[in-house]
């Protein structure tokens, strides 16, 4: 039982560890690059206009595809590893 | 053949489709009404999301409200996209575990109270019925303008046709039926789109065509298309198109709109129709799919058709002379029957004038022409997608194609807000309050008449809607980000919240965004009942951008009451941590 219980802990500990992270990339790609640090990587020439203007349009579009995708795959790793995957 | 016999044909050939699938995909339990039965493949719901999501004003209006204001109101295309990230990861797969039926039955159980799931119906059904209105207005409308037919029989034959496959198939009528109007719309959007791009750059895909080389032939050959738009928008004293005003007030909006999106039941309830958490994670990925080929090519179509809008005005450069007023495009002319576009020669001079009056420094240079003043007098941006075949120049059936584009996308959304309001009157009201003991079978009725019922007041409301229909939109994301977005994610991640922390805090972020809209808007946004104006935001903060401090609110008085009372009892916790891991969500189907 203790050991059940250990191992939805850890479970649990590691799906909290990889939202965290995906949710970091997340505001960095939006709030970041395509709005507040948008001065900072106004030097890079995207198209005619710098990288900040083409994150707030394509960019972070998609990274919000790659970080939901990329979060259904390795949680799926995870819950087999855990044993809690669905038959 | 005339435009709207061909625009007739075509939308009534979507209806038929409609139809058909309303009679393959009728309900049989309950089960089937508000979940679909749990049998809908991830890749599927994920495109019948992405038609629930994308409303009228995402495939009507988005484009122009980019087109118009350039780099700041990306954050629409951020906002309304990266709440999928948060859903994905914050609520989906777990409240897919849970495996019940509707929103506020999540919020009843979880927190062992009946007092959490009134509150919660109370905040679905504002925030859906607000957005209803908005979609049937979108409906009769389209019906309008492309069939020539008054808003009274559009809006009619609008509810009669969601009648039609709601009330007979219930969330499983509704998922197959979304399935296809994705397809329609998404066709309908994207062809002019890549026709237009290929003109103006030459990549047919309109997303990279944005940031490409002007091609051949165009205007501003081979200078970047972006460029081109900054210098023609700044000479005529527009404000530069991927200039930056205010970034933290545009980085609340998103985030507003991002937790907002993530709250919303309509689009939450669509992940409990697939088999299993690991399906709900990959279908929000599939949801988000489909949603980004509109999204991506949104801004694109935007800032194309401003710029040959304005170069229409402007056929010789801003040097040379304005257009004639008997050289403008056929295009033009059919759209300025509509009211979309109109003109008016103040000076007299023959040709139209199309600048920024209002700009002071444009002063000068009109005086020294003799403009007196912008003559393209109406501006719809609308236009902006609805004229885009047009100014392509593709054949009629692609115009008839955007006529029944933007009714799929208006019905798609009207029917899965029909579907949370219905389900939550009938599954969490009358089956879980009033009368527990009802057997599925009236349940069944119960929820067919709910939907019938709610799209008669969506009609009526559609006919005539209140005056602040436009604020209240802002309402609907504000609230679902205040008050279900919090609590929803506090059920999950917080073993601790109880009752009395989750209710307080729902109140909480409900009373104070009603407050702040309220001082500002008007009292029930009553005109003439605002009692500050908008020199005294707080903070500069606008109504519309509250949602992330009403959210703020939430989680803040519920962590203080839960803390301050006992912790929820154990069979509530064991439930929490029953919904944290996916095994055992098949058991739940049966519910």
């Amino acid at each position: 039982m203790s050991d059940n219980q250990g191992s939805a802990d850890s479970y649990w500990a590691k799906n909290l560890r990889l939202i965290g992270t995906c949710l970091v990339i997340w505001a960095l790609a939006s709030f970041g690059f395509a709005i507040l640090l948008r001065p900072l990587v106004s030097g890079i020439a995207v198209g005619g206009t710098d990288l900040g203007f083409w994150f707030a349009q394509q960019g972070s579009i998609l990274v919000f595809l790659v970080l939901i995708f990329f979060y259904a795959w390795r949680m799926n790793a995870i819950d087999r590893e855990h044993g809690v995957d669905e038959e | 053949m005339d435009q709207t016999t061909l625009n007739f044909i075509v939308v009534g050939l979507s209806f038929a489709l409609y139809f058909g699938i309303a009679i393959w995909a009728r309900a049989g339990s309950t089960s089937e009404f508000y979940a679909a039965g749990r049998g809908v493949n991830p890749v599927l719901n994920g495109m019948a999301t992405a038609a629930d999501w994308m409303s009228a004003a995402s495939f009507i209006s988005m484009a122009g409200l980019i087109a118009f204001v350039g780099y700041n109101n990306s954050l629409f295309l951020m906002g309304w996209t990266g709440g999928y990230v948060l859903m994905a990861m914050l609520l989906a797969p777990y409240l897919r575990k849970f495996g019940k039926f509707t929103v506020p039955e999540f919020v009843g159980d979880r927190y062992y109270s009946n007092t959490a799931r009134v509150v919660a119906v109370i905040c679905l059904i504002v925030i859906s019925v607000t957005y209803v209105i908005g979609q049937m207005r979108g409906a009769g409308i389209a019906f309008s303008r492309f069939l020539e037919i008054d808003i009274f029989w559009g809006l009619i034959t609008a509810g009669a046709v969601v009648f039609v496959y709601a009330v007979l198939g219930g969330m499983k009528g509704i998922t197959y039926t979304q399935v296809a109007q994705y397809c329609v719309l998404i066709i309908a959007y994207t062809i002019p789109a890549i026709f237009i791009s290929l003109n103006l750059t030459g990549n047919p895909i309109p997303g990279l065509g944005l940031f490409s080389t002007m091609s051949p032939g165009n205007a501003g050959e081979g200078q970047h298309l972006l460029v081109v738009l900054d210098q023609l928008l700044t000479d005529l004293g527009f404000r530069e198109y991927t200039a930056t005003t205010n970034p933290w007030l545009m980085a609340l909006y998103t985030l507003s709109l991002m937790i907002g999106t993530a709250g919303l039941p309509h689009v939450i309830i669509r992940f409990f129709t697939v088999p299993k958490v690991a399906d709900a994670r990959w279908s929000a990925g599939w949801a988000l799919v489909f949603i980004a080929l509109l999204y991506l090519t949104a801004p694109a179509v935007g800032a194309m058709a401003r710029l040959n809008i304005t170069t229409t005005m402007w056929p010789a450069g801003i040097e040379g002379e304005a257009v004639a007023v008997d050289e403008l495009p056929d295009w033009f002319e059919t759209w300025q029957v509509t009211g979309l576009l109109g003109v008016e020669d103040k000076n007299g001079d023959g040709k139209i004038q199309y600048y920024n009056d209002a700009n002071p420094d444009m002063a000068a240079i009109a005086a020294e022409r003799g403009w007196e003043g912008n003559e393209l007098v109406t501006f719809n941006r609308d236009i902006l997608v609805l004229a885009n075949p047009e100014i392509a120049q593709l054949p009629g059936w692609v115009i008839a194609l955007i006529a029944a584009g933007g009714i799929a996308a208006a019905l798609s959304t009207a029917a899965g807000l029909l579907l949370a309001i219905s389900s939550a009157i009938s599954h969490d009201l009358i089956k879980s309050v009033f009368n527990p003991g009802i057997s599925e079978k009236g349940e069944l009725l119960a929820a067919r008449i709910s939907m019938a019922v709610a799209i008669c007041v969506a009609v009526y409301l559609g006919l005539n809607p209140p005056g602040f229909a436009a604020q209240v939109v802002a309402l609907a994301f504000g609230l679902a980000a205040a008050t279900l977005f919090p609590t929803l994610m506090m059920g999950i991640f917080s073993k601790r919240m109880n009752s009395a922390g989750a209710t307080a805090g729902m109140l909480a972020g409900l009373i104070t965004t009603c407050l702040y809209l309220f001082l500002y808007l008007g009292f029930f946004f009553i005109p003439g009942t605002a009692v500050l104006d908008s020199s005294q935001y707080l903070f500069g903060i606008p109504p519309t951008h509250f949602g992330p401090i009403g959210a703020v609110f939430n989680f803040a008085v519920a962590y203080a009451v839960a803390n301050a009372t006992a912790a929820p009892p154990q069979h509530i916790q064991d439930l929490v941590e029953s919904v944290r891991i996916p095994r055992g969500a098949g058991a739940a189907v049966d519910h």
